[in-house]
């Protein structure tokens, strides 16, 4: 193995609902860039957030590009964590059956397809906050 | 230690790009280094060297200027947000074909990489936004 | 040291600082900047949250926000802290990571 230089725990925060305001698109370009420097990249949808990951946004007769489905590349990106609060669900009348199913192909475990999303309580999203270095809000 | 610093909005609309000059300018004075300053989304306005405010107020594009010339900042801005935006450099407009510029003195455009350089180099990073 | 979160909006428009809360750790600093620092007038609609939270936080203020929005220093909550600019830089280098909610 080659020597690397010591990475970073970059999250990036998602509380903004998707096309009110253009943050959600330019925040997962930001993502996918963060994604190419090989750093400990997670992202966080939480509040208005989890509407990004919605299933079944049609974005054709507002004018705006539809961008979701990139999240389902976000796996071939090599990210591998994705925390989804469950109470911002909740508070939204959302179920986790509404939103994307996003995978990865498991490189450690035969290329297993796992569920990249992991859900979470906002008890444990304040830990995962707490260990980052970098917090990319948005 | 060093900061990166990311600003998201643009001047006059919203205070946080005044707060981050406000911040970039005290971290300064405090003896701490600006490792870079990354323009995202409507951030990339503060970088328009076409920006004429009323006499009677600051104009932060010429004060991000001054700083950056009198600390030799790094002021970065992610030309896909400033592409959209219509926030170009010499170069860019003429790739695009078009009659004009206004990047000001002192910026200077580039890929969102820049972001997260900073994000790994600096000791902070900090986001100023809407 | 713990997390230093930012938060520069009023708590009558939108649930950042109410998200900050139920998200920060005993130890986190909270600065409040911008439009935020109207949350910190006594007899808010959100003074109780901001007090119990101050119980394991420190909660601090930006002078030159509330200046600007003639918030006088006697009438926000006892136990905030007011900090200027170079009161903020050093707060975001006592905290090892920043974040902002926006």
């Amino acid at each position: 193995m080659p020597s690397s230089p010591p990475t970073k725990r970059f999250l990036c925060v998602n509380r903004k609902a998707p096309h009110g305001t253009g943050y959600a698109a330019e925040a997962l370009e930001a993502v996918l860039m963060t994604a190419a420097f090989d750093q400990r990249l997670s992202l966080a949808f939480l509040d208005d957030g989890v509407y990004q990951l919605v299933q079944g946004q049609d974005t054709s007769d507002i004018g705006l590009k539809h961008f979701s489905a990139t999240f389902k590349a976000l796996g071939d990106f090599d990210v591998r964590t994705v925390y989804v609060d469950v109470e911002s669900l909740e508070a939204r009348g959302l179920t986790p059956s509404d939103l994307l199913p996003l995978h990865y192909e498991d490189e450690a475990d035969d290329w297993a397809v796992k569920d990249l999303i992991q859900w979470v309580t906002r008890a444990q999203l304040a830990e995962i906050m707490d260990a980052q270095d970098v917090v990319l809000s948005f | 230690m060093k900061f990166g610093i990311m600003v998201n909005t643009g001047p006059y609309t919203h205070q946080a790009a005044h707060t981050a000059y406000q911040f970039t300018r005290a971290a300064l004075a405090s003896g701490h280094e600006i490792y870079r300053v990354f323009f995202y989304h409507d951030g990339v306005h503060n970088a328009s060297r076409l920006t004429v405010p009323p006499q009677d107020e600051n104009n932060l594009i010429q004060q991000w200027s001054d700083l950056a010339d009198a600390h030799n900042l790094d002021l970065v801005v992610c030309v896909a947000a400033a592409q959209r935006r219509g926030l170009l450099d010499a170069e860019t407009a003429a790739r695009h074909g078009k009659d004009a510029h206004n990047l000001a003195p002192g910026f200077r455009i580039s890929g969102l990489g820049q972001l997260v350089e900073a994000g790994i180099e600096a000791d902070r990073l900090l986001v100023f936004g809407d | 040291m713990a997390m230093l979160h930012i938060v520069n909006q009023s708590p009558f428009e939108r649930d950042s600082l109410a998200s900050c809360l139920t998200l920060s750790l005993p130890g986190a600093g909270i600065l409040l900047i911008e439009d935020a620092v109207v949350a910190v007038r006594t007899g808010s609609r959100v003074a109780e949250d901001l007090l119990a939270a101050m119980t394991d936080r420190h909660i601090y203020a930006l002078g030159p926000d509330l200046d600007a929005r003639g918030i006088a220093r006697d009438t926000i909550l006892p136990g905030i802290r007011c900090v200027d600019y170079a009161g903020f830089v050093q707060l975001t280098t006592e905290h090892n990571t920043l974040q902002s909610w926006l």
